[in-house]
């Protein structure tokens, strides 16, 4: 080996050593992130909120929900008729789908969970959706969530496991899919002018 | 990061430990020696944990009374004890009518870093006290800063003959008092007043700011507030040596919002306080993308820019039966198709801005936000 060459030995060793520890600690933290999306799924499937918010249909053996459409809440195109007066022992109604509400509260729908902008929780930040699970407010801050969304036992999760749930929804496909707004019981609207 | 945590009072105490520690003692004894000596000692060691259990009750540190939170000096002649000041921003919070009187407490030489106009930071041991009087007093709430960071919020509930108020729970107290015809005040719940009054480790204290406390008042703020000379204000703050910091320029031109009219003023203002706490990029809803808490001294190209997020912006919420047009949250000239107005408009509460603290619309505030949008932007 000539001198030159010897002059090279230690930086490409250096170098070789750089791209090998980056190479490593990035597959870490990919891998990391993976278990993450693991960990949230788990919890999502254990947690039930695709009892809700993935709609149901009638498969082969029954109903099942439709893995298509996973949690991407109530079909946009399946548009209710008024839910029954919400009276009597059987106060509460429900679609076939399981994704739409009826009872004392109005009517209300099971949201999209997937990440599409514009009708999912794309825009939602991390943040915005741990508070929601804690508060039940919409991102936290806004109108309360109607039942059946049981936030009031999801709020004992810890933020860890918040967390998890949020990467694993960001990780699954996206759908578009519009949710109705709910419907208030007799709610006052503003005056036509 | 998160704001509402799992455990609200994460830190163990260390009397509830040693407390938890008896107990257990006590079933080892029972257990093991069952006679009278044992007994004996098991009881004295029941008693001593139960006190200390109690005296580390959650909420122990709230007075119960009104009349302890150290707002008054005499509580039977209401008279406010002098080291409180008695202060009003400019633009009020709409709460459905409900006419308020507010008191800051500064511990003596304490100082306010006014780096930010408008996020200050606060000393340690500031508390606000704010009573509501619907006719009556019916509420007064409490914001105190306990550490760095660290705020608690109650509120007191007033008796029928207004003789004394007492702590209302975590939870709140839903349908208090009717406050018009067929309409219920709710006294919020520690987890509401969160709701607009925490941000991330920064300390939010809406009222008590640069430009609330500015000496140039909007006269055209809808239900201003008069200033009298009982109250503080900017200037007294700053003879006064009480905030660091404090931009030069507001100290000879104090802050105000740059409006192209008395009107766009006015309604701008309106905006900042009862909209902004929330709609603004320091907030966790920055995420929707409207900035509604606009910067105080912008020429007027900077105000258009600053407006661009809400002015000509398509909106999100689309307005129940606006047909095929796509909803602006705020069309100019047309208040009638911006989204922004038809939420304040509403109290539908699946729709109505602000989410909270409000049953009534402030219809003062919708005409005045409406006019700026049919006349000021409409041409
Ligand atoms: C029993 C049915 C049910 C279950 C189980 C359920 N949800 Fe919901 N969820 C709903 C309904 C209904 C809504 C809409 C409520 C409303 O519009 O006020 C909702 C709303 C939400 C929202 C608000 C979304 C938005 O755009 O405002 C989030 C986030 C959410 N659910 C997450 C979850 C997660 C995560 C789980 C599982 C841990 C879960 N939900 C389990 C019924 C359910
Ligand atoms: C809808 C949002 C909202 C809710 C909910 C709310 N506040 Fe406020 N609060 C404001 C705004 C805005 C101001 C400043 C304007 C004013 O005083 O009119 C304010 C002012 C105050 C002040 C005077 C200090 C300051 O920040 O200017 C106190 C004290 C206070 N609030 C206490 C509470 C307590 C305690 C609760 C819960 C019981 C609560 N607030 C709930 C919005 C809210
Ligand atoms: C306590 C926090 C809070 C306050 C105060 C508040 N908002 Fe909101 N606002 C929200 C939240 C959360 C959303 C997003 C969810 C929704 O649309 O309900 C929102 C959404 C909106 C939207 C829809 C934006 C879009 O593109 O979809 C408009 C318009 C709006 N707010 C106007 C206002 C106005 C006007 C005020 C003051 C009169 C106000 N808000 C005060 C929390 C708040």
């Amino acid at each position: 080996m000539g001198r030159a060459s010897r002059k090279f030995v230690f930086p490409v060793l250096g170098l070789l050593c750089l791209v090998l520890f980056y190479s490593t600690r990035a597959t870490g933290e990919g891998s990391a992130n993976q278990s993450r999306i693991d960990h949230g799924r788990q919890l999502v499937l254990t947690h039930g909120c695709g009892d809700c918010h993935t709609p149901w249909k009638l498969g082969a053996n029954g109903p099942e929900p439709d893995s298509s459409r996973l949690l991407s809440g109530h079909p946009q195109e399946l548009v209710m008729p008024p839910a029954p007066p919400a009276q009597g022992p059987w106060l509460v109604n429900a679609s076939a789908t399981f994704t739409a509400w009826g009872g004392p509260w109005g009517v209300s729908f099971s949201k999209n969970l997937t990440s599409d902008k514009e009708t999912g929780l794309g825009n939602w930040t991390e943040e915005n959706f741990i508070q929601t699970m804690r508060t039940g407010r919409e991102m936290g801050k806004g109108r309360m969530l109607l039942p059946p969304m049981p936030w009031p036992s999801y709020q004992h999760l810890t933020d860890e496991e918040l967390k998890s749930m949020y990467a694993y929804l960001m990780s699954i496909p996206v759908i578009k899919n519009k949710i109705p707004d709910p419907v208030a019981p007799s709610a006052p609207e503003p005056a036509k002018k | 990061m998160s704001k509402i945590r799992l455990n609200e009072s994460g830190n163990v105490k260390l009397s509830e430990l040693i407390a938890t520690t008896l107990l257990l003692m006590c079933r080892r004894l029972i257990s093991r020696y069952c006679h009278w000596r044992g007994t004996q000692a098991i009881f004295g060691m029941l008693v001593l944990a139960c006190v200390l259990r109690g005296e580390s009750g959650a909420g122990g540190a709230n007075p119960k009374s009104l009349s302890e939170t150290g707002l008054y000096s005499d509580f039977a002649t209401k008279s406010i004890a002098k080291e409180n000041l008695m202060y009003s921003p400019q633009y009020a919070l709409w709460s459905d009518g409900a006419a308020k009187k507010r008191w800051v407490y500064l511990p003596p030489g304490a100082t306010i870093d006014a780096s930010d106009a408008e996020n200050w930071v606060f000393p340690v041991g500031a508390k606000f006290w704010k009573e509501f009087t619907f006719g009556k007093r019916v509420e007064t709430r409490i914001i105190e800063k306990t550490a760095p960071e660290k705020w608690s919020y109650q509120t007191y509930a007033w008796n029928e003959d207004q003789t004394d108020a007492f702590l209302v729970g975590a939870n709140g107290s839903r349908n208090h008092c009717e406050i018009a015809e067929g309409i219920k005040h709710d006294i919020p719940g520690v987890n509401d007043c969160k709701v607009c009054h925490e941000g991330d480790g920064r300390d939010v204290i809406l009222g008590f700011s640069a430009l609330q406390l500015s000496p140039d008042r909007d006269s055209l703020a809808p239900h201003a507030e008069k200033f009298d000379s009982t109250m503080i204000d900017l200037n007294f703050l700053i003879a006064q040596g009480r905030l660091t910091n404090l931009a030069d320029e507001f100290k000879t031109k104090p802050p105000r919002i740059q409006g192209k009219t008395p009107r766009e003023r006015a309604a701008l203002g309106y905006i900042w306080a009862n909209c902004g706490g929330c709609h603004n990029a320091d907030d966790p809803l920055a995420s929707v993308g409207m900035e509604l808490k606009l910067p105080l001294r912008p020429d007027s190209s900077g105000q258009d820019s600053a407006l661009a997020s809400v002015v000509g912006h398509p909106s999100k919420f689309k307005i129940p039966d606006n047909g095929e047009d796509p909803t602006y949250r705020i069309l100019p000239g047309y208040p009638e198709h911006s989204s922004l107005i038809y939420r304040m408009q509403t109290r539908n509460p699946i729709r109505q801005m602000p989410p909270l603290g409000t049953k009534i619309v402030d219809q003062e505030a919708v005409d005045l936000i409406s006019e700026w949008i049919r006349e000021d932007l409409g041409k």
